[in-house]
């Protein structure tokens, strides 16, 4: 019982420092309506920099993690230039850039894929020496103040006159550009903002986990699509913008503890990116397949007759 | 007030499937001129429309708004001095957003947008005042998303937004094309009304001749992606629609005569 609950808290913490960058591809997924593919590389990159930085350079911690977030902020805005200057189509070009991160990440590394940070203090770390915490609580209590910073953060933003014309813009572009919004300015921002959360996300799991690893972003976008979708799936699909990003966060927790209980469960961790991708196909085929049951159903060749 | 000299845009350049949209435009506008602009399938009205606004870049000529050259300027840029309503009631207005969130998009028509709030709420009044002039009881409902209204609910918010903001140069187009008969004639009166009460110039293009002769108090007949009839004041208001099938028709028979000559040779 006592494993089960360390695990569990292992999963909350992971679940509320992955949240960060769940956020991140909210921004771009569910208010740009852009699937962005550069996620993947640039969560490893933001765990790259951080690593490298701490082990080799002896950064501050807390400094390495903002520097993983710009590194992850410039990852995003290549794909932003290459989606909006050139006309690249967004997946494609996210694809382009994760890509070119994997042989970025590995040359950020020195060539080796995979740095530990055992011997390191991290924030994390410290904060569990100085409180007398579990490596897992720290995490969650590091995790849970960054995430309420960044959605209040979130919430102020896309409230603005920028961050409005950013939504604006995912829901129509015809009129925004009408109305004087310079549209390819409000995609490169979008994909800035949002791979700088996901490189924060990436640096902030790395001084948990005490390791930096090429791999460590391999299959992101799908469990950032995952979280989104649980999270709408508990809150609900109308409720405030601040609830909104809660549950994206929320959603994140949830998958990590389902994952947790199936590789209890004696499910091989191996299995677990294919049961995260049929989460998201089957959360993106439901409501196509209901309103088509619908149609279906409420077809009558005699035309209606009663009513 | 808008100058237009010698516009031509052609799609797909050096295809077969090339087409002349814009055979050179010559055009001028005068403060507070309301023009209803004519013509077949294909004769460049909405082109012309879309040229205008910085849909597509010119081939070549030149667009002067107020005595700037706005030619080479990219839409969102040209949004400045512009208000536009399209064809299509989906495609003026944000529908998973709020109505007053849209006003305050529309409100911000020109303006360096910034951190401040997107929406404040002194500017609320003034959107519930505007919003109980169109008459359609949306003052109650500022904060549904636009989703639920109708496609003429949404095409008279439109118009509203697109001259929240005096615009120099209001472009409609057949904005009410896509209405039944009667939300039509609404958001037609609303848009003369809009158009009268801030004295705005104005181009509409319609497929209705009736509307065409009516409204506004200049007439341009279009094909080809040529001006071939441009026609104001009384002798306007003079106008019957025969005449403007007649001229149609002559425009159109030119061309037949021409092709047949070519084919004679």
């Amino acid at each position: 019982m006592n494993g089960l609950l360390a695990s569990l808290q292992g999963a909350v913490a992971q679940g509320i420092l992955w949240g960060i960058m769940v956020l991140g591809v909210y921004i771009t997924f569910r208010l740009m309506d852009i699937a962005d593919l550069t996620v993947d590389g640039s969560f490893a990159l933001g765990a790259c920099v951080c690593a490298v930085l701490v082990v080799n350079k002896q950064v501050n911690p807390v400094i390495a993690l903002f520097a993983a977030m710009a590194a992850g902020l410039v990852a995003g805005a290549v794909t932003g230039l290459l989606h909006t200057i050139f006309e690249i189509p967004a997946i494609l070009a996210g694809i382009l850039t994760q890509i070119s991160l994997w042989s970025i990440n590995l040359r950020i590394m020195g060539g080796k894929s995979n740095l530990p940070l055992l011997k390191t203090e991290t924030l994390i770390s410290g904060l569990s020496d100085a409180l007398g915490l579990t490596q897992a609580q720290a995490s969650m209590i590091v995790g849970i103040i960054v995430a309420i910073i960044v959605i209040v953060f979130l919430y102020w933003f896309f409230g603005t006159e920028i961050g409005s014309a950013m939504r604006a813009t995912g829901n129509n572009e015809d009129m925004v550009r009408a109305l004087g919004v310079n549209t390819k300015m409000t995609k490169l921002l979008s994909l800035t903002l949002s791979n700088g959360l996901v490189g924060l996300s990436g640096a902030l799991v790395c001084q948990s986990q005490k390791y930096g690893d090429v791999g460590s972003g391999t299959g992101a976008i799908v469990i950032g699509l995952a979280a989104i979708v649980i999270g709408e799936v508990l809150m609900g699909r109308l409720t405030p913008f601040y609830w909104k990003l809660t549950s994206v966060v929320a959603g994140s927790v949830i998958y990590f503890v389902i994952r947790a209980l199936v590789l209890r469960m004696g499910m091989n961790a191996n299995d677990m990116k294919l049961l995260s991708a049929i989460i998201v196909a089957l959360a993106l085929c439901i409501p196509v397949a209901v309103s088509k049951y619908r149609l279906k159903k409420e077809y009558s060749e005699g035309g209606e007759e009663e009513c | 007030m808008l100058t237009i000299s010698n516009v031509k845009k052609t799609f797909n350049k050096g295809t077969v499937n090339e087409k002349k949209a814009l055979n050179g435009i010559n055009l001028h506008l005068d403060e507070g001129d309301f023009v209803t602009i004519i013509g077949g399938n294909g004769a460049g009205k909405s082109t012309m429309l879309n040229m205008i606004a910085g849909v597509y870049p010119i081939d070549s000529g030149k667009i002067v708004i107020d005595g700037i050259n706005i030619s080479r300027e990219p839409e969102y840029k040209r949004a400045k001095y512009i208000g536009r309503v399209f064809q299509d009631p989906m495609r003026g207005t944000a529908a998973n957003m709020e109505i007053q969130e849209n006003l305050a998009m529309a409100f911000r028509r020109g303006r360096i947008r910034g951190l401040g709030w997107g929406i404040k709420s002194s500017e609320k009044d003034y959107y519930r005042e505007a919003l109980a002039q169109l008459g359609l009881g949306l003052q109650t409902r500022m904060t549904s998303k636009v989703g639920l209204l109708s496609g003429g609910q949404r095409q008279a918010l439109t118009l509203l937004m697109a001259t929240l903001q005096k615009p120099r140069l209001l472009l409609l187009d057949e904005h009410t094309a896509a209405l039944d008969p009667k939300t039509a004639k609404k958001v037609l009166e609303l848009t003369e009304k809009i158009v009268d009460e801030q004295n705005l110039t104005a181009m509409m293009v319609t497929h209705n001749m009736k509307d065409a002769i009516q409204i506004g108090n200049r007439l341009i007949m279009m094909h080809e992606g040529r001006i071939i009839y441009d026609v104001s004041g009384e002798e306007k208001k003079k106008l019957q629609v025969e005449d403007l099938l007649e001229r149609f028709e002559t425009a159109s028979g030119e061309e037949f005569a021409n092709d047949r000559m070519m084919l004679g040779q």
